[in-house]
């Protein structure tokens, strides 16, 4: 694990995040945010008949850690199929990042799967 | 009057913490040396409960206890020691207030509040407004982050009850004008309450001269243990409350069918105390007399001011909070383009320890237009060094995250 927490490939999500936006049409979607600093998600997700990610999007505001996450996590569940998407652990999201987050900013870094998790549970 | 130079040599945990600059004394300040030893004395020479036992440790234990009531009655300039009842902190004391006087108030009565309210002298009034059916009203702030008095005017009415606000904002820095609202509240008959968590610590807090009703604030922020606060009240109005807890001692008389309760401060303390936060608190409070309110106050303003003029001079910071005068060295800050955790994150890698978030005032980052903000405050073993290492610790992030 890189210790820098600011490595390029975190700095460049979090300055130019992917699937930025919102999906008026999702049919699954979350709002969550960390109490202790503020930070918000809100994830949209509509699936294909398959049970697919056809498209997700994020509309979010917050600290690098939290938005780089939640920006690679679009990318990590766009197409894949529904029951890889639940499996996915916190473990996934630090092997994602590819960072030493440490105990003090996790709850940064796990807020775009709290908010992944919270919109699933709606079909789950 | 100044400080003396060699102040830090009696706070050991800051060079056992390893820092450059611990500068978030506003979350909570560190604990002279003094403190710790009474403390310590108790749990080793004293070890009772207060108020019950009839040995001689019983005893003393009781008479530390409640020689540090009359301890604190003279550092606010309290009427008497029956006007200060220990709390486990300021919200403690907020809560019991918003819980005994909220319970009076009913529809068509109102509370005003100000919109920079920490969630400690919002969220107890927000809960007992549901309860009984009374309003909340805020006082607005104005651009440049002090209370707007015009609209504080037109909001204390004769339907306020209680006007409850910050001393000293722990998110802007600012000191509100308390005597002017404690004049406009007394004018209609309502209350005045101040939540003195953030100013106790920085300078002179004189009660009658302020002419508050109640006033709260912390151990853990005057240089004391964690765990213990106070809550100042006028003996006239506290003898008429009614209490928020029940339980061991602060009754008078209990039988099956009913009881009644003690008298104040008393029948605000149920339960066995913080015996030993009471005792610290009475040794942090002697340690600020001995190097007198006057000095510690001057220090905080000669250090603010340096940060005032230091801070905005680094590329994209913006200060929070209002221009130097009516403020405390509580200072929040943006840095163009960085999330305060990142900030805080990057600081606490340079040595650097401040505050990052929304200070517990959501509604006002909210109102601000911002998730939240880095806050860099001062106590009385800062120095203008330790300013200079957040300036360099703002440089080093703005490196980093390729500002």
């Amino acid at each position: 694990m890189e210790e820098n927490l600011y490595m390029e490939n975190i700095l460049d999500h979090y300055k130019h995040p992917h699937n930025a936006g919102r999906l008026e049409d999702a049919s699954l979607r979350a709002r969550e945010l960390n109490p202790s600093c503020g930070d918000v998600i809100e994830l949209f997700l509509s699936l294909d008949a398959c049970d697919r990610v056809r498209d997700v999007k994020f509309d979010g505001k917050g600290c690098a850690v939290s938005q780089a996450s939640v920006s690679m996590l679009t990318d990590r569940i766009k197409g894949r199929p529904l029951a890889e998407v639940l499996a996915l652990s916190e473990r996934d999201i630090l092997e994602m990042l590819g960072i030493d987050v440490g105990p003090m900013r996790m709850k940064c870094a796990m807020l775009s799967l709290r908010t992944l998790k919270s919109a699933l549970n709606e079909k789950h | 009057m100044k400080l003396p130079h060699d102040i830090q040599k009696d706070f050991p945990s800051l060079h056992a913490m390893g820092m450059r600059a611990y500068l978030d004394s506003a979350a909570s300040s560190l604990t002279p040396v003094s403190v710790l030893e009474a403390m310590n004395d108790y749990y080793q020479n004293f070890r009772s409960n207060v108020h019950r036992g009839m040995y001689k440790t019983a005893g003393e234990a009781t008479e530390r206890y409640e020689a540090v009531r009359g301890i604190v009655a003279k550092f606010l300039n309290a009427s008497a020691p029956e006007e200060i009842v220990f709390t486990k902190g300021t919200t403690e004391a907020l809560n019991l207030l918003a819980t005994s006087l909220g319970r009076t108030f009913g529809p068509g009565d109102e509370v005003v509040l100000t919109e920079m309210e920490h969630h400690a002298n919002l969220v107890p009034w927000q809960e007992a407004a549901k309860r009984h059916g009374f309003v909340l009203k805020y006082i607005p702030i104005t651009k440049a982050y002090r209370l707007d008095m015009d609209a504080a005017r037109a909001l204390i009415t004769p339907k306020t009850k209680a006007v409850s606000i910050a001393h000293a904002s722990n998110a802007l820095g600012t000191v509100n004008p308390a005597k002017e609202l404690a004049a406009l509240a007394h004018a209609i008959g309502a209350l005045f309450i101040l939540d003195a968590a953030q100013s106790v610590p920085h300078m002179k807090v004189d009660v009658r001269d302020l002419d508050c009703d109640f006033l709260a604030f912390s151990g853990h922020k005057t240089y004391g243990p964690t765990g213990v606060g106070v809550l100042y009240g006028k003996k006239a109005l506290l003898e008429k409350m009614e209490p928020a807890q029940y339980g061991g001692d602060m009754i008078r008389e209990v039988k099956y069918e009913a009881s009644t309760w003690n008298d104040a401060p008393m029948k605000f303390e149920a339960g066995t105390p913080n015996i030993a936060g009471v005792i610290g608190l009475g040794a942090a409070i002697s340690y600020l007399e001995t190097i007198g309110m006057d000095a510690v106050e001057a220090h905080d303003r000669d250090l603010t001011a340096y940060a005032l003029e230091k801070l905005p001079a680094v590329p994209g910071v913006k200060i929070i909070g209002p221009e130097a005068g009516e403020r405390i060295g509580a200072i929040s800050f943006e840095v163009a383009g960085a999330h305060p955790h990142d900030l805080a994150t990057i600081f606490d890698r340079e040595g650097v320890a401040v505050r990052g978030g929304h200070h517990c005032a959501m509604p006002l980052m909210g109102k601000l237009g911002v998730t939240g903000t880095c806050r860099a405050s001062f106590g009385i073993y800062n120095g203008k060094e330790d300013v200079d290492a957040l300036v360099e610790a703002i440089q080093a992030a703005r490196a980093t995250l390729k500002l």
